[in-house]
C-alpha cells in the first residue's frame, strides 16, 4: 500500500506540475476537502445505523439474523468469534436488502472484531472485504432513474446484465480470495506478484 | 415497494426495543458516540486516499492509463468508449455517475455503448473507498492481496455485464 500510494501521489504530482504548476497544491486541498464532505455525510449514516444496531443487539434481533446465516458464515469465516460472525451476517443481509448504508457500519464492526487477532489483514478479513467490494446489488435504482430521465424506451432492461455482472464479480472475488488464502497458507511467495500492490 | 423496506424495518426495531424495555434514547446516544469514534478512525485513511485519487484524475494520468488499457479492454469485449468509466468506477462513485451521465447524453440512452456503460457502472463498486473504510482498523496497513483481488473481480464483473448486454 505504501509503495502504491507513493507512486500514485508522486507520479500525479509530477505530471500535474508539468502542465499546471499552480493547480498542484489546490488539487490536493480539493481532495482533502472532499474527504471532509464525504466524511460528514458518512458520520450521519453511521450515527443513525449504529444506534439502530445497538437496539437490534439489545433486543436480540441481530442474534436471530445471525442464526439464519450462521451455518454458512461459520464455515466461510473459520476461527472468528461469534460476535464477528454476527456482524458479518448483519452486513450481508443489509447488502442483499439494498440497505447499503446500513451494511457499512455493521461491516466495520465485523472487521474490528476480526482484526483483534493480527496486525495485518487476515485471510478472513480480505475475504470479507472482497464480498463488500463486489457487493451484489439487486436493483440499480439510480442508474435506472438516469436512463428514464434520458428518455430510454425501456430503462430497466439493464437490470439483468447488471445483476449478472455483480454476481460474476462476487463469485470471481470469493474464488480468487480463496485461492490466495490457500496459496498463503501453503507458504507460496505471494509477496512477489500480488502483494506488491 | 422497496421504499417501504427501510422505514418499516426501523419502526420494527424501535417497537421491539421499547416493548423489551431497551433504553431507546440511551441506545441512540451511545450509537452516535460510536459514530464519532468511527469517523475519527476512518478519516485519516479516507483523506489520504482521496487526495491521491483527486491528483490522479486531475493530473491526466488517469487519461494516460486509459489509453494504455484501452486495447486490453476491447480484447476482453468491453467497448473502448467505456475504458474511462471502468477506470474511474473503483476510484469514485460520483465521478463514475458523472461520466455515465455524459455517455448517456452523447450516445443516447438505448445505444449499445450506453447500455454497456450502465451495466458496468451498476455492477461495480468504489473499491478504494471500501478498502479505506473497511481496513481502517488494520494497523501497519498491510492489506496483502486484498485490493488486486477486488479489482480483478470487478473487471470480471464488467466483462460479464458487457457480454450480457449484447
Amino acid at each position: 500500500m505504501n509503495t502504491v500510494f507513493f507512486l500514485m501521489l508522486t507520479a500525479s504530482l509530477v505530471a500535474l506540475t508539468a502542465i499546471a504548476p499552480d493547480a498542484a497544491f489546490s488539487v490536493m486541498l480539493t481532495g482533502a476537502g472532499k474527504a471532509v464532505e464525504t466524511g460528514l455525510s458518512l458520520f450521519a449514516v453511521y450515527a443513525v445505523w449504529l444506534s439502530v444496531l445497538e437496539i437490534m443487539e439489545k433486543t436480540g434481533i441481530s442474534r436471530a439474523i445471525y442464526r439464519l446465516f450462521a451455518p454458512l458464515f461459520k464455515k466461510m469465516f473459520k476461527g472468528e468469534s461469534e460476535k464477528a460472525v454476527e456482524y458479518v451476517s448483519l452486513n450481508v443481509s443489509a447488502n442483499l436488502l439494498g440497505m447499503g448504508s446500513a451494511a457499512t457500519p455493521a461491516g466495520i464492526k465485523a472487521m474490528e472484531h476480526m482484526s483483534k487477532k493480527s496486525e495485518k489483514a487476515s485471510d478472513n478479513m480480505i475475504l470479507f472485504f472482497v464480498i463488500n467490494a463486489t457487493s451484489v446489488q439487486l436493483i440499480p435504482a439510480t442508474i435506472v432513474g438516469m436512463r428514464a430521465a434520458a428518455g430510454s424506451a425501456s430503462p430497466s432492461d439493464i437490470i439483468l446484465p447488471t445483476l449478472g455482472g455483480t454476481l460474476a464479480a462476487a463469485l470471481a472475488g470469493v474464488a480468487l480470495a480463496g485461492l490466495c488464502a490457500f496459496a498463503a497458507k501453503k507458504g507460496l511467495p505471494l509477496r512477489g506478484k500480488l502483494a506488491r500492490r | 415497494m422497496s421504499a417501504y423496506v427501510l422505514p418499516l424495518f426501523i419502526i420494527f426495531v424501535l417497537v421491539v426495543g421499547f416493548c423489551k424495555r431497551v433504553p431507546v434514547y440511551g441506545s441512540f446516544v451511545s450509537g452516535v458516540k460510536q459514530a464519532i469514534e468511527l469517523l475519527l478512525s476512518v478519516m485519516p485513511y479516507f483523506c489520504a486516499i482521496l487526495i491521491a485519487v483527486e491528483l490522479f484524475s486531475v493530473s491526466g494520468l488517469a487519461d494516460k492509463l486509459q489509453n494504455a488499457l484501452s486495447p486490453l479492454f476491447s480484447a476482453l469485449g468491453i467497448p473502448p468508449e467505456l475504458t474511462r468509466l471502468v477506470i474511474v468506477r473503483p476510484l469514485s462513485g460520483n465521478g463514475s455517475l458523472a461520466i455515465l451521465g455524459e455517455m448517456i447524453e452523447q450516445y443516447g440512452a438505448d445505444s449499445y455503448v450506453a447500455r454497456c456503460a450502465c451495466a458496468v457502472a451498476g455492477a461495480g463498486e468504489t473499491t478504494f473507498y471500501v478498502a479505506a473504510i473497511y481496513f481502517s482498523t488494520v494497523r501497519e496497513s498491510k492489506l496483502r492481496y486484498a485490493v488486486p483481488v477486488a479489482l480483478i473481480a470487478s473487471l470480471v464483473g464488467a466483462v460479464t455485464a458487457c457480454a450480457l448486454v449484447r
